[in-house]
């Protein structure tokens, strides 16, 4: 943990780039979507989508091994959070997961759309429930 | 929905200080109407019910883009020019209302969206629209990573701030900020899908 004073004196922690880089997973993943979808209803290639998939599985590994190592963190609420939205956006990844079983999407590019989604649902509540403790815990601990 | 309520403030902060809003983060009143529009855009997926599935593209994307402009272009500015205590005041009940409203717009928009696209035809590379449909996909990406990845966020943090038992009208004023900021980026790019948008329509 590094505290700095603020402009006005106050102490300022500076968290590691969590949202940031959860963030970026996300955009990866965002973007190897956009990639299959264009393809629709042919087979597409998976030579780029898959290289992103990994960027934003390894991405999103990295931000759980810093966020794992924080102390004096607001876990109780991060987990809270992160509970519910991962509740929310297991619907919505299901549901897109859903159109492209639908439209008979299948093998290699459906295991990929799968990653992708399993990707996408992780993200999003990491980053929310991020956000949201990292100013329940100190110096802004006030519960 | 009723998703604020005052909390009567003690005796001592009577005389000093307006009753606080207690934030809800998300109404639960809403929760069955989402719940409604996830099974309606299913069952219109699964049958293929172009009607259903035109109703929930056209009505969820007029909303969606309606809204983001609004927001963007008209309440952020209005709201960044606010004392806190007035921004926190409008927050308090508009934000609990964002947290449920636009996730099940951009569901309801872009699920339907795709399958009618299908259906029509429109994804055949031969499609005179494949190109404009790909455009819009990537606008629709990048407000998907501004908004899940930066405007919920703090859309939620702020709320969770305000249910504290003292909060900090310094954070809630900058993710304010970023709110405003990001909402109005969204706002001007909903601009960008109207144009696609009319363009594949009128083909």
């Amino acid at each position: 943990m590094i505290t700095e004073p603020g402009p006005a004196g106050a102490p300022v922690r500076r968290f590691p780039p969590v949202a940031e880089l959860t963030t970026v997973s996300l955009a990866a993943v965002v973007v190897g979507g956009i990639l299959l979808a264009s393809y629709v209803p042919r087979r597409p290639p998976l030579g780029l989508p898959t290289a992103l998939a990994c960027v934003g599985a390894a991405l999103v590994v990295a931000s759980v091994y810093l966020l794992s190592r924080l102390r004096d963190f607001a876990w109780d609420r991060f987990f809270v959070v992160f509970r519910w939205a991962l509740l929310a956006y297991v619907i919505s990844a299901a549901m897109i997961g859903f159109a492209f079983v639908r439209d008979h999407t299948r093998g290699a590019p459906l295991a990929l759309v799968a990653l992708m989604l399993v990707i996408f649902a992780a993200d999003v509540p990491l980053i929310i429930a991020f956000t949201v403790a990292r100013y329940s815990s100190p110096p802004h601990s006030v519960r | 929905m009723s998703d604020t309520r005052h909390v009567a403030a003690g005796p001592a902060g009577a005389a000093q200080a307006p009753p606080r809003p207690q934030v809800q983060v998300v109404p639960l009143r809403g929760l069955p109407v989402v719940a409604a529009v996830v099974v309606f855009v299913v069952v219109s997926i699964a049958g293929n019910w172009r009607w259903a599935l035109t109703f929930s593209h056209v009505v969820g994307g007029a909303l969606w883009t309606a809204i983001d402009l609004f927001v963007g272009l008209i309440i952020g500015p209005i709201l960044g020019r606010l004392s806190i205590a007035a921004r926190t005041e409008f927050a308090a009940r508009f934000m609990p209302k964002m947290v449920l409203l636009m996730p099940t717009l951009v569901l309801m928009t872009l699920a339907a969206g795709f399958q009618l696209a299908l259906l029509e035809g429109n994804l055949a590379p031969s499609s005179p629209n494949h190109a404009w449909l790909v455009a819009s996909y990537c606008v629709v990406g990048v407000m998907a990573v501004i908004a899940l990845g930066v405007l919920e966020p703090a859309n939620i943090a702020v709320l969770v701030e305000m249910r504290k038992a003292r909060p900090d009208g310094e954070i809630i004023a900058r993710l304010m900020k970023r709110f405003v900021f990001t909402a109005g980026i969204t706002g001007v790019m909903q601009v960008a899908t109207l144009i696609i948008m009319t363009r594949v329509a009128s083909r």
